[in-house]
This record gives structure tokens, sequence and C-alpha cells, in this order.
């Protein structure tokens, strides 16, 4: 037989039926839901008389507008209270597998909760109407966001209509330096192929280093492939992926574990499959990565500076640089390391989980945040992630240097919820995106790994956390 | 959803690489439960001078006069012309219903983002890929000819110039056959209905665990 991508492999195991022109019925295994892509499909659906195909496969909780601080007193905002409450609606009339409300002690951010519960498996396809569902890949499984339509598509089908994408292997070899983790590689990929890189591809991510990296740090560049256009990125399945899911609460369980461990062993490329495209990169080539613009591919490295839009010949791309310094309050020629913070956001489904908080901590260990940083926030991914780390004193580590320990949710990544950034704050943050105003109206973003935010908080401006460790 | 034949109409520029969901429609107005009403929202940061929240009056907004589509020559424009990477981001669908409820029927750009390419199909709007030469000549003639108007003729897959001159574009046939026709997907599918039973009939025998 002939050699197959993975890519290959998941979407063969998964076509029902196929157009003409190659457009194709797609079967889902896992759909996650939640409170702000889903109640116009839920809606759709009752309109039109339908019925959800297969309310097993939900997995859902809310996550996008619940408040960090304050649970006893609820949501304030009316309009956000009545989103998270249409979502409890719907679910307690569609059922699901599981369900983590507001304040469940296994609530948290869609894409932090699904792995932790075991909800996601390798093989599995996954949807959420939601663009960061790329995370699940890290799995070895079909991961992608969609729209509401779609949403409602698969609530009433189980499937959904896709054309096969291109295949595209991202390679990273060598081993990473100290300081330097899976949001640098991330963001470095995304600096080379830019966000329109991926267009049309799905990833696959390779490679010494993607090897070497715990499932938290797939989960980390997985969720960042979005960010280089790709709606899904991916990782063969091997030891780290099957010691992870082991005893988790939707893994399989007793006979079912070994039979699925024999298939999911298969879920790789085979020696001598052919990619569309190959991007390669070293490891050891990469440092910590700070973005001084208004997308993800305006990135540079902590020992770079803010590049110079006149020495930028395509017009668009000028004037696109040009706004983007205007927009961040930044001069031409900066050193990274000058550039002075408001806050810090340690947080998001790119980087709230335990490993996140410990690389976090590990730096403002002993330390106190600086006194230019008016606010340095703590978002933990989930109710669970939560515990660990308050088992392991990372709060207590995160408190005493005058950050602020919060709630889990998605937070400040986007500021559906009151955590925000105020118009010309300017913040060193975990999260995925640095467009105008995504962490509030006016807010300038800088994305970086959390132990990059931590030793920002610490400076008050950018600093090497290569030259703290 | 509303077929899409042939379209004319006005075209108004947005002349910038990487325009994001996150700017078509903020995050603030993604709180509804509704599918319309969206409209008067698309681009708010830059549409307005003030910042927007949900139940606002937007009439009485002061609008920004430095963004091109406040100008007057755009007004009930419902092609718009843009660049690379459109539409990047977010998978909110809120962004096509925002420039639906606008007015736009159709996009032109270089690239778009994946997520939302696919939304904007679920919704009756057409979203274009346009060769950048010919994109950068569309640029120059709306900017020098008020009221410039185009034909976008999806059967023929055709955008047709005041001038004569046509630009073919590609777009796959199922998608095209849905749009020409307004079709709703779902049903579409339903017609599956027995083979997705069987399909997940012989999954739960192979890999039982997918299904617990």
């Amino acid at each position: 037989m002939q050699a197959q991508t993975l890519y290959e492999k998941l979407w063969s195991s998964h076509v029902v039926h196929e157009e003409s022109d190659g457009t194709a019925l797609i079967y889902i295994d896992r759909h996650l839901v939640h409170e702000v892509t889903s109640p116009q499909a839920f809606e759709g659906l009752k309109l039109a008389g339908r019925k959800p195909w297969r309310t097993s496969s939900i997995v859902a909780t809310a996550d996008h507008n619940t408040p960090t601080d304050h649970w006893e007193r609820g949501i304030q905002d009316p309009v956000s209270r009545q989103q998270v409450e249409t979502l409890d609606a719907n679910i307690r009339a569609s059922g699901a597998l599981a369900y983590f409300p507001f304040k469940d002690v296994r609530q948290g951010i869609v894409h932090v909760i699904g792995p932790e519960n075991g909800a996601t498996l390798p093989g599995m396809t996954v949807v959420c109407g939601d663009s960061h569902t790329s995370t699940h890949g890290a799995f070895g499984c079909l991961a992608h966001g969609i729209g509401t339509s779609e949403v409602e598509h698969v609530l009433a089908t189980q499937c959904l209509l896709q054309k096969k994408s291109k295949t595209m292997l991202i390679r990273v070899d060598g081993r990473l330096g100290k300081g330097v983790g899976a949001k640098d590689v991330a963001l470095a990929i995304i600096g080379h192929i830019g966000t329109a890189g991926g267009t049309g591809y799905a990833i696959e991510f390779g490679g010494e280093v993607i090897r070497s990296l715990s499932m938290e740090g797939r989960m980390t560049v997985c969720n960042m492939a979005i960010e280089a256009g790709a709606r899904m990125g991916f990782v063969a399945v091997d030891d780290t992926t099957i010691e992870y899911l082991r005893g988790r609460p939707f893994a399989p369980g007793g006979d079912d574990w070994d039979k699925a461990v024999d298939y999911w062993r298969t879920l790789h490329s085979d020696e001598g499959a052919s990619f569309d495209k190959v991007f390669e990169l070293r490891g050891e080539r990469i440092v910590p990565q700070v973005t001084w613009g208004t997308s993800p591919e305006m990135v540079t490295g902590i020992d770079g500076r803010v590049p110079d839009p006149a020495a930028e010949r395509d017009a668009v791309r000028r004037e696109g640089m040009e706004r983007a310094l205007q927009y961040m309050g930044l001069k031409p020629n900066t050193p990274i390391e000058d550039v002075r913070i408001d806050k810090v956001f340690i947080g998001s489904c790119t980087n709230s989980r335990i490993e996140d908080l410990r690389q976090a901590a590990a730096v403002v260990r002993g330390r106190r945040k600086a006194d230019n940083v008016r606010l340095a926030l703590v978002v933990p991914g989930s109710g669970l992630v939560k515990r660990q780390a308050e088992a392991e004193g990372l709060d207590d580590i995160f408190t005493a240097a005058g950050f602020e320990w919060r709630e889990p949710g998605c937070s400040m990544c986007l500021a559906m919820n009151a955590d925000r950034l105020e118009p010309g704050e300017r913040c060193a943050s975990t999260s995925n995106r640095n467009f105008e105003g995504r962490q509030g109206a006016g807010g300038r973003t800088h994305l970086v790994s959390p132990a990059m935010a931590a030793a920002a908080a610490i400076a008050g401006r950018f600093a090497d956390v290569r030259e703290i460790l | 959803m509303e077929a899409f034949k042939i379209h004319e109409g006005l075209v108004a520029p947005l002349d910038r690489n990487n325009v994001d969901t996150d700017a078509i429609i903020p995050k603030q107005f993604l709180k509804s439960i509704k599918r319309s009403g969206f409209g008067p929202n698309a681009f708010d940061e830059w549409r307005y001078m003030d910042h927007g929240e949900p139940g606002m009056d937007n009439s009485q907004r002061p609008l920004n006069p430095n963004f091109v589509l406040n100008q007057a020559r755009y007004r009930g424009a419902s092609i718009l012309l843009t660049r690379a990477n459109f539409g990047c981001g977010s998978s909110r669908e809120h962004a096509p219903w925002a420039l639906l409820d606008y007015g736009f029927k159709a996009i032109l750009a270089e690239s778009f983002a994946d997520i939302f390419y696919n939304n904007c199909f679920k919704n009756g709007i057409l979203p274009v890929v346009v060769p950048k030469a010919e994109l950068d000549a569309l640029f120059g003639l709306v900017e020098h000819s008020p009221g410039y108007a185009l034909a976008i003729d999806l059967p023929a897959q055709l955008i047709r110039r005041p001038d004569g001159h046509a630009i073919p574009f590609e777009v796959d046939p199922f998608r095209k056959e849905c749009l020409v026709n307004g079709w709703d997907d779902i049903g579409l599918t339903l017609r599956h209905a027995d083979k997705i039973r069987d399909y997940e009939a012989r999954r739960r025998v192979r890999h039982p665990y997918y299904f617990s």
C-alpha cells in the first residue's frame, strides 16, 4: 500500500460519502460546544424541527463570558448572563456526554477541558465553534474550528461537508535552548511562514523538538496552527500521547484501552509519505519570541528590535506595518527589551495548562512584579488545572509576587468578560492574537510564552528569560 | 439562504491585508443570541469615533471620517474589495452575518482565511479570490471612478467590469451549486442519512471507545 500521511489516514477513516468534485461528508466523533457560537445553531435546529443526531458526542462548557473573580456574585453583565443561561437551557434540553457549567469544578476553557477529561482521543474528528479547536490535534486527531452554521450542521447530521486539505509538514529538529518553549516554536514558525502560510493546508508538526514536547507543549503548538492560517495542526501519536490519556475520565478502560492503543499506534505518517509542502526549522535557532505588531506574524526575538517599515518594499505590507506601529505606539528600531509594559496576562487556551503555570512560576518564585505593572493576571485554564496548581503551591508563588490568581475561563485573551486592557495599555500576554482591540479597545498586545510573560512582569519591560533562569 | 446568481453592485475598497474577524465584528457584540442586527456594528472600532457596546443607538454615534467605508461615495456598496488573508482569526460567523447585514453580497480578495471563506457560503455571500494584478487594477479603478460598479456572474464564474473586461474565478462545483440554488446544506446532507447511520454502526463496532 502507498505510504500515507497521518492526515490521509484520519481523513479516509471518516468519509461517509463523497460528491463528484471531491466534497465529502465527514463523520464527527466529538462536538465541543460553548456559549458564544452555539445559541443560533440550537435555535436553527429547533426552527427547522430537527433533533440533535448524537448527543453523546457533545461536551459543553461556558468559558468565553464567565467572570474570573467573585463567582459568588454570578455573571454581572446581563447580556453575558443570558448567553450562558441559553447554553444551560440548550444542553439541558438536548443532553450531552458531559456538561461543565459555570462554577462546576471541571469547568474551564473548552480546549483545556476536552483533553484533560480524556474526551479528546487520537483518531477522532473533533470540532467546535471556535478557531482554536486546532489545539486538540496534539492528540493525533483531526480537529478544527467551524462557524455556527456548521455547528448546526453537526448537531443535525453528525457530519460536515468538506474538501480535502493540502498537507504540510513542519519539522522542528535539534533541541530547544534553556528558557525556550512551545510558544516560541509556534511564534517562530508563524514569523517564518506568515499568518496565511498555512491557508488551505492541514499541518503536521514533527521532528525531534516536537517529539520531545509534553502534551501541553504540543497543544500550544497545534493551538497556534490557526494563527499560521491552517485550520488544523496535529502531531503523530506516541508514548507521550498514550501515557497522558491513561486513566482520564472519558478515555477507554479495560479491553477497550488495549484495542484503542493498538489502533492509535498506527496514527502517524508512514515512512516515505509525501506532503504538498515541507518547512524545516532548527530548534537551536529559536530564541524567546515577542510580537511587536497587530498580527502574530509581526514577531521577533527578545534580542531583536522593532522593524522599520521603510525597509519594506511591498506598499500594502509597508502601510500595514506603519498602521501597526502607530496602533502599538512603537518607534522603528526600538530594542524589544526597552519596551515597558502595563499589564501581564497568563492564561488562554494557548497557555493556561499546568505546565504553563509551572514555567511562569519558576520565573516568578522569590521575586516581585515591577511597580509599573498595574495588573499581572494568572487565569488557569480549568478548575482542575487550578486545583492542581494550588496543590503544588503555585498560587502562593504568584500572589506573593503581586500577581492575581483567578478563576478559570477565556478571560483577557478576548476580553468578553470584565478582564480587559484600557485604551493604550500595553500587555505581555500568553494568548494567541495581538489583533487591534482584541484584549480591549485600544489595548496593545504582545504575544509571548508564559516564562517570558513572567519575566516581563518582574522587569516591568520585556526581558530575556534566559538570563533570569 | 438567499440564492446568488448574478449580482451587480457598487464597490467599496478596504485596502489592507489581514483584516481579522475581531475587526469585522468586535467581541462585545458576540454576546447576542441572534443571527441578525450586526450590520451597524460591522468594523465598529474603525467606523466610529467612540467605543461601541451592544444596545447603543448607532445612528447617534460619531463616525470616523478617515474610515473609507464612511465616505458618501461608498454608501450602499454591496461588493467589498480587499487584500490578502481577509477574515483571519476567530471562527465567529458573526463576521459574515455583520457583512451581510451591512449590505455586502460579495467580497473580492487576494486570499481568504479558510474558516471565514467557508462561513460566507453558508450565508449567501460569495467570496472571490482575485489575482493580485487584477486586484491592483480594480483598486485603481474604484478610486478614480466614483460610482464604480461590478457585475459578478456566478454561473459563468466571471467578474465583469464596466469596460467589458471579464475576470474569471474559481469556485468548488458543489459550493457553487448550493449557492446558485440557495440550498440548505443540512437538508442536502440528510438525504444521505442512511449512509451516515451505516457508517456510524460500523464505526461503533470497530471503535466502540469513541461512543462511550
